[in-house]
């Protein structure tokens, strides 16, 4: 039997023009720009860079206006794009400690060196939709107010009297693992687990983080600390032998802390997760920390009893643009694949209905007799 | 002064790295209006680029513990020789291989002596923009600095 295979080539060119249209919408309106989405829509920008796992804003704002505001398909258009550039080398690790910071909030210091900085949050508005906004009303200038002293990381102040875990070591001999050039293996170690997680999607590391809160996997965690900021990002350049800036990135760092009884071979002491995002996303960086830290059973001798804390379960389903391709094929052509099932449906269908109108008879001849 | 292939060669040169770093941050109408204002323009030949690629930034477990791979970002970068022999690098985030270019002629004429004022100058731009948006986001901070205050509570 043929199969018609040819005959969509048509359709699909006056698809795309039509998505075209569709995006570009009324032609009344002004066209919106890449730097007005990069200004004035940031956040979904930030999300887009850092779920591709690559940091460009203009990229990644043409992402956004180009999937018309899909924000997974705005990082699959900017994923796909990173694998037509060449790799020119790993950074130095960025210095989240000398970061410029923009804000920073403890849940377990009130007063602590640097102080309680809000920043531009969302926090204590009320949620309310704002008309002004649609009047496109003058906006105030920022208040200003003279800085004061360097912006401390908690974690040094609890380090201090050794109750909490030191910042993370890897094993001795342990070489830094890089998704983007080795195929996923389990179990996998914290780098590469954290690498994962950083670009994972914030829905399902969200929804993971709050399942922990709710007592699937729970770690009694706290808010060390949550600072955005800019950091430097350094590159060697062998031709010269040192490092020289190649200019700043903003992040969102969170250093959880959570609470452990301690072992028989560790004393009792706070332990930690760790986040860390491209742009400014305190719920990804939050969420990521949670479930760093709920990742770490091996570690604390902590039984597996909950999805947030098994490793093949949230790493392998953590990509967005992975998951999107897996449960989006299924509306691609299986016309093949289905006329087989149908047809073994069928055929079952006829013995089941051949065997049962045996039976009909014979009980019908019973009940006679 | 050391002559540019002996400067290269040298460990750590803070001069040069300070200056590259600010070159990477400086603004393409920066370094196109210091390149019209340079009195004597050096003939400039390619050596590599200027071209986009990627680096991998790299994050530390528990912000100063061992690194890991955080996510890639966007790197133009360039190296050029002047006709007087000088190379120069110019690398920075982002996909603008102008700038890239103009960075790399930069840190050579840096080397080279002569041109030395006009490219203190640009430097000196760049830095005082710098400083400046630096401290005024600083101060934006700052005011949302919180002042806590104890309630008294209970009887007088």
């Amino acid at each position: 039997m043929y199969v018609a295979v040819k005959g969509g080539e048509t359709a699909i060119a006056n698809a795309h023009r039509l998505l075209a249209d569709r995006r570009r919408g009324d032609r009344n309106l002004p066209s919106i720009t890449i730097d007005q989405v990069v200004e004035q829509l940031g956040l979904a920008v930030d999300r887009v860079m850092a779920e591709a796992s690559l940091y460009d804003r203009a990229l990644a704002a043409l992402a956004v206006r180009q999937a018309r505001g899909d924000m997974i398909e705005a990082i699959f258009i900017l994923r796909a794009y990173r694998t037509t550039l060449p790799r020119f080398g790993y950074s130095e690790p960025v210095d989240t400690a000398n970061m410029k910071v923009e804000r920073r909030v403890s849940a377990t210091y009130k007063d602590l060196p640097g102080g309680q900085l809000l920043g531009p949050t969302f926090d204590y508005t009320h949620r309310l939709l704002d008309p002004s906004l649609i009047a496109d009303e003058a906006v105030e200038e920022p208040a200003v107010k003279e800085p004061g002293e360097h912006v401390m990381r908690v974690s040094d102040i609890l380090d201090g009297e050794g109750l909490i875990e030191g910042d993370g070591q890897m094993p001795e001999g342990h070489v830094m693992g890089d998704l983007t050039r080795e195929p996923m293996e389990f179990p996998m170690a914290r780098d590469l687990r954290l690498q994962a997680l950083a670009r994972g999607d914030e829905g399902f590391l969200l929804a993971l983080a709050y399942s922990t809160q709710r007592g699937y996997g729970r770690t009694h965690p706290f808010v060390g600390e949550v600072r955005i900021g800019e950091v430097e990002v350094e590159l060697d350049l062998p031709e010269l032998g040192f490092a020289v800036s190649l200019g700043t990135i903003r992040v969102t760092e969170c250093q959880m802390v959570n609470q452990f009884m301690g072992s028989a071979k560790q004393p009792p002491q706070f332990t930690r997760g760790y986040g860390l995002v491209f742009g400014q996303s305190e719920r990804k960086a939050m969420s990521m920390s949670l479930v760093d830290r709920a990742l770490r059973t091996d570690e604390f001798n902590e039984d597996i009893v909950a999805p947030a804390q098994d490793q093949e379960f949230v790493i392998s389903h953590a990509d967005n643009v992975q998951a999107t391709g897996f449960v989006e094929h299924l509306k691609l052509p299986h016309y093949v694949d289905f006329q087989a099932e149908l047809d073994l449906v069928r055929r079952m269908r006829r013995d089941y209905d051949a065997a049962n109108s045996g039976e009909t008879a014979k009980e019908q001849r019973e009940a006679a007799e | 002064m050391m002559d540019a292939k002996l400067k290269q060669e040298s460990p750590p040169d803070p001069a040069r790295k300070n200056a590259m770093g600010l070159l990477a941050r400086a603004t393409l109408d920066e370094l196109n209006a210091a390149w019209e204002a340079l009195a004597d323009k050096p003939d400039v030949h390619p050596v590599r680029g200027p071209e986009t690629g990627l680096v991998m930034v790299r994050g530390r477990i528990g912000g100063g513990g061992d690194p890991f791979n955080l996510g890639e970002a966007t790197v133009s970068r360039a190296t050029i020789r002047l006709s007087t022999g000088e190379i120069g690098h110019g690398q920075l985030l982002g996909t603008d291989r102008q700038r890239a270019r103009l960075a790399a002629i930069f840190d050579a004429l840096a080397q080279r002596d002569g041109n030395s004022a006009e490219v203190e100058a640009l430097l000196g731009r760049v830095a005082d923009r710098l400083a400046q948006e630096e401290r005024r986001k600083a101060e934006e901070t700052a005011a949302t600095r919180v002042d806590f205050f104890t309630m008294v509570r209970g009887d007088d």
